[in-house]
C-alpha cells in the first residue's frame, strides 16, 4: 500500500471552557475525542456530520492551525503533531486548505495576484516576472482570467472567489486538500461547477482531498470513502456505494433518510432522531448516540462502543450492528 | 466625485478643514503676516484694537494678534507631533501586544499602570526635572496617550486574527510579522487616522494648560496657554488679550474635531459599504 498524505492517531481537541476572573478551567469541550483515519494520494475522504460535531477541528488540527491535545498526525509520513511553528513550515506546502466563506477567506485589501502568490512568495521565493506568470496560469487553471490578478478580492462574485481559494492552494502543488464545506456558501449551480473543478484537478495532479460537509448530495458527488461523525468520534467510516447501499451505524442511517431527494414523488421512510446533539462539555456516557439513538439498549449507556472493522474498509462503532 | 457634491455631502470635514488650512497657513507665514511678537513696547501697553494694533496689546505693550499668530506655531506643532509620537508607538506596541500573546499579558498591564499617570502632573514632573522646551511638552502629553491607542489597535488586532484569511496565511507559509504587516496593520489604518484627530485636539488643548500653569513650553515663546495666563489679571481693563489666543484655541480644537468626526463618518461608511 502506498504511504498515505495524511495519517491521525488517536486525534484529540479539548477545549478548556474558563470563568472568572482568574480563568479557572469549569469544564472541558471535547470537539475531538479519538480520531483515526488515513488518507491516500488522489483520494477523497469526506468527513460528514451535524454542525458542532467536531469535523472542521478535524481539518484545522490536520492542518496544524490549531494544537491538538493529544494523538498524532503524520503527513507524508513526518509525525508533526509537536513540531513548533518554525519546524512546521516546510511541511505546510504539502497540505492546503480552502475555505467555507469566500469572502472571509480572502483579503479583502489585497489584488487576486497577491493573494495567490503570497504561497509563491513563501516557500519559491518567486518574484517579479516568474510569480506573476505562475499565478497568471493558476488564475486560468481554475478558470479565471488571468488579467484578474489585478482585481480586488472584493470584486469578484462568490463562486470566483471560492475559485481564487482554490488556485490559492493550488500554489504549492500539495499533496493533501482540506476542504472545510468549500462549497456550501454557494448557489447550487455553482457547487456543480466548483466540485467538478475539485475533481478535475484530483485527477489531474494526484490531490487528496479532506472534504468536510454537512451536505450527502455532494458527497455522493465527490467522494470516494465517507466517514460519520458525532460528537467528536468517527461512528462509521465506508467506502462511498456502502455507506449509502448498506449504512450500518443508526446515526448514519438518520443522516442518509433525512437528506433530501430530488424527485417530488419519491416517498421515503424518515427516521427522525429526537432531542438535540448534546453537549461536547458533557458528552453522554456509554455510546454516545445512545440519547437519540431509535434501537438502543441497556449495554448502550454503561459501555463506549470501539470502532470496529467489519467487512474490508467497512468499520463502525455500534454494538448492535451488524 | 466633484468637490462641491464631496462639501455638501461631509461639510463637517470641509469646514473643519478650511479652518484649519487657514490657522496653519497663517502659522507658516507668521513672520511675513504679523510683527514682532516679542517687541516690548511699554508705552503702548494694553490698548484696544486699533488700526497699528489689530487685537490690542496686552500688559507689556506687545502685539496681541502677532502673539496669536505666532502661537499658533507652538499648538498645531504639539498637536501633530504628540499625535505623531503616541500613533506611531502605540501602533508598534498594540499589533504586538495583539498578535503575540505572550507579550500582551505584560505590556498590557505595563499600559494600565500608564493610563493612571495625569499628563499634567507627569509635566510638571518632567519640566521641574529638565529644562522647559516642546520637545519635554510633546513627551509628556504623548505618554498618556499611547496606551490608548495600544488599546484601539490591539482590539482591532484581536478581531482580524480571526479572519480565515489569517487561517489561510498561516497556511500559505506566511511568518508572524509578514502576517501583521500585510494582513492585519492596514485594518487599523482607519480608526487610527480618526483617534489622531482626538488626540490632536486634546493634545493642543492640554499644551494651553499647561503652558498657562506656567509648565509648558519656556515663557519666551508665545503660546495662546501664557498668553491667557498673563492675560488673566488684567480681564476687567483689556479683555481682548484673552479674547485672541482663548477664542482661537477653542476654533482650533473645534475644527479638529470637526474633521475628525467627519473622517470617522465618512471611512465608517466606506468600510460598510465595502463588506
Amino acid at each position: 500500500m502506498t504511504e498515505p498524505v495524511v495519517a491521525v492517531q488517536g486525534l484529540q481537541k479539548y477545549f478548556p471552557v474558563q470563568r472568572g476572573i482568574l480563568r479557572r478551567t469549569v469544564a472541558t469541550v471535547r470537539a475531538v475525542d479519538g480520531v483515526t483515519l488515513a488518507i491516500a494520494p488522489g483520494e477523497t475522504l469526506c468527513l460528514v456530520g451535524e454542525s458542532g460535531c467536531g469535523k472542521s477541528t478535524v481539518g484545522r488540527l490536520i492542518l496544524r492551525l490549531m494544537q491538538p491535545t493529544g494523538g498524532r498526525i503524520l503527513l507524508r509520513g513526518t509525525d508533526v503533531t509537536t513540531l513548533g511553528e518554525a519546524a512546521m513550515r516546510p511541511h505546510r506546502r504539502h497540505a492546503q486548505m480552502v475555505f467555507q466563506d469566500p469572502y472571509a477567506s480572502l483579503n479583502p485589501r489585497l489584488t487576486a495576484g497577491m493573494i495567490v502568490g503570497e504561497p509563491l512568495e513563501n516557500y519559491d521565493d518567486m518574484a517579479g516576472a516568474d510569480r506573476r506568470a505562475k499565478v497568471a496560469a493558476l488564475l486560468e487553471r481554475v478558470g479565471l482570467r488571468a488579467e484578474a490578478m489585478h482585481k480586488y478580492a472584493f470584486e469578484f462574485s462568490g463562486g470566483q472567489r471560492q475559485r481564487l481559494g482554490i488556485a490559492r492552494a493550488l500554489a504549492l502543488d500539495p499533496g493533501l486538500i482540506v476542504a472545510d464545506e468549500a462549497v456550501s456558501a454557494l448557489d447550487v449551480s455553482v457547487q456543480a461547477q466548483v466540485l467538478n473543478l475539485l475533481m478535475d484537478l484530483q485527477e489531474e495532479r494526484g490531490i487528496a482531498y479532506l472534504f468536510i460537509s454537512h451536505d450527502l448530495g455532494v458527497v455522493e458527488h465527490i467522494g470516494h470513502r465517507i466517514a460519520v461523525m458525532y460528537l467528536g468520534q468517527i461512528v462509521e467510516l465506508a467506502p462511498k456505494a456502502t455507506i449509502f447501499a448498506a449504512p450500518l451505524h443508526p446515526y448514519t442511517e438518520a443522516l442518509i433518510a433525512a437528506a433530501p431527494i430530488p424527485d417530488p414523488r419519491a416517498r421515503t421512510e424518515r427516521i427522525v432522531l429526537e432531542g438535540d446533539i448534546p453537549s461536547a462539555m458533557n458528552p453522554p456516557s456509554g455510546c454516545r448516540f445512545h440519547t437519540r439513538c431509535p434501537i438502543a439498549v441497556a449495554r448502550c449507556r454503561t459501555e463506549a462502543p470501539l470502532l470496529r472493522q467489519v467487512a474490508a474498509g467497512h468499520a463502525v462503532a455500534c454494538h448492535l450492528r451488524p | 466625485m466633484t468637490l462641491r457634491r464631496f462639501g455638501r455631502r461631509n461639510p463637517t470635514i470641509v469646514i473643519g478643514a478650511l479652518l484649519l488650512l487657514l490657522v496653519t497657513a497663517a502659522a507658516i507665514a507668521a513672520p511675513l503676516i504679523a510683527g514682532d511678537p516679542l517687541l516690548i513696547t511699554p508705552v503702548d501697553r494694553l490698548l484696544p484694537p486699533s488700526e497699528k494694533y489689530w487685537l490690542g496689546t496686552d500688559h507689556l505693550g506687545r502685539d496681541v494678534y502677532a502673539r496669536a499668530v505666532f502661537g499658533a506655531r507652538i499648538s498645531l506643532l504639539v498637536g501633530v507631533a504628540v499625535a505623531a509620537v503616541s500613533v506611531v508607538v502605540g501602533l508598534g506596541i498594540g499589533l504586538a501586544a495583539g498578535y503575540w500573546r505572550q507579550v500582551d499579558a505584560v505590556v498590557m498591564r505595563f499600559m494600565d499602570g500608564m493610563m493612571a499617570i495625569p499628563a499634567i502632573l507627569l509635566a510638571i514632573a518632567l519640566v521641574s526635572l529638565n529644562r522647559a522646551s516642546v520637545f519635554i511638552v510633546v513627551v509628556a502629553i504623548s505618554l498618556p496617550e499611547i496606551p490608548r491607542v495600544v488599546r484601539l489597535v490591539r482590539s482591532v488586532v484581536l478581531t482580524v486574527r480571526e479572519m480565515p484569511y489569517i487561517e489561510a496565511a498561516v497556511s500559505g507559509g506566511s511568518r508572524g510579522r509578514k502576517i501583521v504587516i500585510r494582513h492585519i496593520l492596514p485594518s487599523t489604518v482607519a480608526p487610527l487616522i480618526v483617534q489622531a484627530t482626538y488626540i490632536a485636539a486634546s493634545a493642543i488643548l492640554i499644551e494651553a494648560g499647561l503652558s498657562f500653569l506656567g509648565a509648558g513650553v519656556p515663557p519666551e515663546i508665545p503660546t495662546w496657554g501664557n498668553m491667557i495666563a498673563s492675560s488673566r489679571l488684567f480681564v476687567a481693563r483689556a479683555p481682548w488679550t484673552i479674547f485672541a489666543p482663548g477664542t482661537l484655541l477653542a476654533l482650533v480644537v473645534l475644527a479638529v474635531n470637526l474633521v475628525g468626526d467627519g473622517l470617522r463618518d465618512l471611512l465608517d461608511v466606506r468600510l460598510a459599504r465595502r463588506m
